[in-house]
């Protein structure tokens, strides 16, 4: 089949049933069959028996269909959202421990304030900070901290949701 | 009523019984001793295999030719690793079968103990779904999941991982009367806007041409296709896997398309402009170069399985929905429709269609002094009258199998499609003779396949299933040998089989029947011996190494562009 070159950056939202095994079976079907996976995210649901896969890819149209299809073969997957043409929201969450010299800490306090995040903790030398924004936001974020030295980051993929109930 | 209390074991049988299982193939181990001590109780034959893989295909084979699920047992460790080959090749030619594997007790599960094996994690790729079983109140709805999934949407095995503890252990059996499953809902009506763009192209079509594949077998829609391709009058062309659901004496018969195509199968594809596949995947050794495949055509694809479409060649129309059902109704919107004209429209293609069918038919040089492998498909065709179940190892025999026995009839010719799995045909020629005692079942076979699985003449002699193993010995690789032949310059590398066993001496070995033909004019009487014979006979017939399976297309070419005789 002609492979359309135009590589698009992709969200899926999958709900899947809370099973030992449901996640290889996701990154299995990745790996086999050549798609990569950005990032993902898993958590329960209200449901307890329910989990929230959010799952970014790259891929031209056809292999985000091809994709689309496959994940909805997966018996534990109880339903995939394709967040093409869908208003959503996306977070991604992020902690920053930044180097916090004297001479800085007014900078950082100054710059998490504008960025809407927050100091989680606090340490003699470092400020652990949190923030949660779309991944453009946080990249800002974190090339404004990098000067004052960056020396660990913990970072979630985005999760989503669409607003309202579009898919009803 | 008291409830009533029963081991995993137990439940295990209670589940088949009620599934209407009546045969497991199966091999005994450590850790399904307590399912092996519960069947002796029960009414199912139990057909004793002598390797995992042979067990499979034998469950493979019989659900191939029975309709039904095929069932398998084999204990942990190597015993569900030697599972694996079979799995895939069920798995790719969409085979319900489920196979039970022994674990080790759930407190050992990961400590690397003796025969542990995670064939949960091995197999995932390669079923349609698998379990371990680790509470025994899932176990009967397992089970019965199992089965479910094995045979509805596109079937495909199921493996359930039953640790030893969980075969021992009692609770309280409730049967299970339906499976519902929230996230598992198959669809098999098609959707009505689809049907109607796609007669709208069929009635504009000049050139239309079927498709047919073993989704067509596999949901049992051979007449609602017969009255389809009448009724529009369009030729019918099939994958390897679809043999056997067109009547090849139709003149819309084409033969099968691809690598190893018929010239007006393939020609039919190159020319046609509406091309409607009915239960096929597109596989590579159908399309050649993809780009080049059906170039003028446009595509309706009707298949069960979403995933099928769009995957390999673009399609106008995508069908989801199950092959009878979709082409019942498309009939029906037939029958609406003005068909008056069509004889007139079709003429010229019809007419062309005929042209390449009568000057570039199926051909082989017949020989005075050798064999011609192509003569031994035919006289067995003549033989057995068309009716014999066929099964094939892979390569050469396979090829000349498919296109020199004319098969009339669905369920009759079963071979390893996808995977392409030598060993695969005598252990499957041997669940086919099981599912149909009988019905000739005749294996056909090469001397490098045949080597495989050829410990399993012990099981059809033990269990006398008289199955018929005809060798089409060239003491070569043949179909590797053909490649190099062709585009490796004559290099042999390893292909030559320069040693081998006496067959009829190891077929008597093993209390079989062994024959041999070596001259053409042998080949008759020996085959009419075989068939005559109510026991296992292993026929060995000597073919030359030259013998190549023509027409060819080279990989990667289009299918158009053929290497005839």
């Amino acid at each position: 089949m002609m492979k359309n070159n135009s590589q698009q950056k992709h969200i899926f939202s999958l709900l899947v049933e809370n099973q030992p095994g449901v996640l290889s079976r996701i990154a299995g079907l990745f790996s086999a069959r050549g798609y990569n996976i950005e990032s993902l995210c898993v958590a329960s649901t209200t449901d307890p028996q329910v989990s929230r896969v959010s799952l970014v890819t790259k891929g031209d149209e056809l292999i985000l269909e091809q994709i689309k299809k496959q994940l909805n073969k997966l018996i534990n997957v109880i339903k995939v959202y394709d967040y093409t043409d869908v208003a959503y929201v996306q977070r991604d969450l992020a902690l920053v421990k930044v180097r916090a010299k004297p001479e800085n800490r007014a900078e950082i306090l100054r710059i998490v304030d504008i960025f809407r995040s927050r100091v989680v903790d606090v340490s003699p030398d470092y400020y652990t900070v949190e923030i949660t924004g779309n991944e453009d936001k946080i990249e800002a974020f974190l090339r404004l901290l990098r000067p004052m030295g960056i020396k660990e980051i913990a970072r979630t993929g985005p999760v989503a949701l669409a607003r309202e109930d579009q898919f009803k | 009523m008291f409830p009533i209390k029963l081991t995993g074991a137990q439940i295990l049988f209670k589940v088949l019984e009620e599934e209407g299982v009546d045969v497991i193939f199966g091999y005994p181990g450590g850790a399904v001793l307590d399912i092996y001590d519960e069947l002796w109780k029960t009414n199912i034959r139990h057909i004793l295999v002598r390797h995992e893989q042979a067990a499979v295909h034998a469950a493979d084979g019989y659900a191939r030719v029975s309709g039904k699920v095929g069932v398998c047992i084999v204990t942990s460790g190597p015993g569900a690793t030697n599972t694996v080959t079979g799995i895939a090749t069920a798995y790719m030619d969409s085979i319900p079968i489920v196979v039970f594997t022994g674990q080790v007790p759930r407190a050992l599960v990961g400590s690397d103990a003796f025969q542990e094996v995670d064939i949960v994690g091995i197999t995932r790729s390669c079923t349609k779904h698998n379990y371990l079983v680790t509470d025994i109140d899932d176990l009967a709805r397992i089970v019965k999941e199992a089965f479910y999934i094995a045979k509805t949407g596109r079937p495909g095995p199921v493996l359930v991982d039953i640790p030893k503890d969980i075969q021992q252990m009692s609770t309280t059996y409730k049967s299970i009367k339906e499976v519902k499953l929230k996230s598992y809902k198959p669809v098999y009506k098609p959707n009505m806007k689809q049907l109607q763009k796609a007669i709208s192209l069929i009635k504009k079509a000049k050139k239309p041409l079927i498709l047919t594949g073993g989704g067509v077998v596999l949901s049992k829609a051979y007449e609602e296709l017969k009255k389809f391709a009448n009724k529009i009058e369009a030729p019918v062309s099939s994958t390897l896997m679809g043999l056997g659901s067109f009547p090849p004496d139709s003149p819309l018969w084409l033969g099968m398309v691809g690598m190893h195509g018929t010239y007006a199968a393939n020609m039919a594809t190159g020319e046609c402009d509406l091309l409607i596949g009915v239960g096929v995947r597109f596989d590579d050794r159908v399309t050649g170069k993809v780009n080049t495949f059906a170039p003028n055509a446009k595509i309706i694809h009707i298949d069960i399985d979403p995933t099928s479409i769009q995957k390999n060649v673009p399609v106008a129309v995508p069908v989801v929905g199950d092959c009878k059902s979709t082409l019942s109704m498309l009939n029906k919107l037939l029958e609406e429709e003005d068909m008056e004209s069509i004889s007139d429209a079709r003429k010229d293609w019809l007419k062309q269609i005929e042209d390449w069918k009568i000057t570039k038919p199926l051909s082989y040089k017949q020989d005075k002094d050798e064999i011609k492998p192509q003569y031994v498909i035919e006289t067995l065709y003549e033989l057995t009258k068309g009716d014999a179940i066929i099964a094939t190892e892979v390569g050469q025999n396979q090829m000349w199998a498919a296109q020199y026995y004319r098969f009339h009839k669905p369920n009759h010719f079963i071979t390893s499609g996808g995977l392409g799995c030598m060993g695969y045909g005598f252990p499957a020629a041997i669940g086919a003779q099981v599912a149909c005692p009988n019905k000739t079942v005749i294996d056909i076979a090469g001397d490098g396949s045949i080597q495989m699985n050829i410990q399993e003449l012990a099981t059809a002699v033990q269990h006398n299933i008289p199955v018929k193993v005809v060798i089409l010995n060239n003491s070569y690789l043949g179909m590797v040998r053909q490649w190099q032949e062709l585009f490796y310059d004559k290099r042999y590398t390893c292909t030559h089989l320069e040693y081998a066993p006496d067959f009829v001496k190891l077929a008597e070995a093993y209390g079989a029947v062994g024959l041999r033909a070596t001259k053409p004019d042998e080949v008759k009487p020996i085959l009419e011996k075989a068939l005559a014979s109510k026991k296992v006979v292993l026929v060995d017939i000597r073919i030359p190494s030259e013998e190549k399976v023509y027409p060819m297309v080279p990989a990667g070419a289009p299918i158009t562009e053929m290497i005839l005789v």
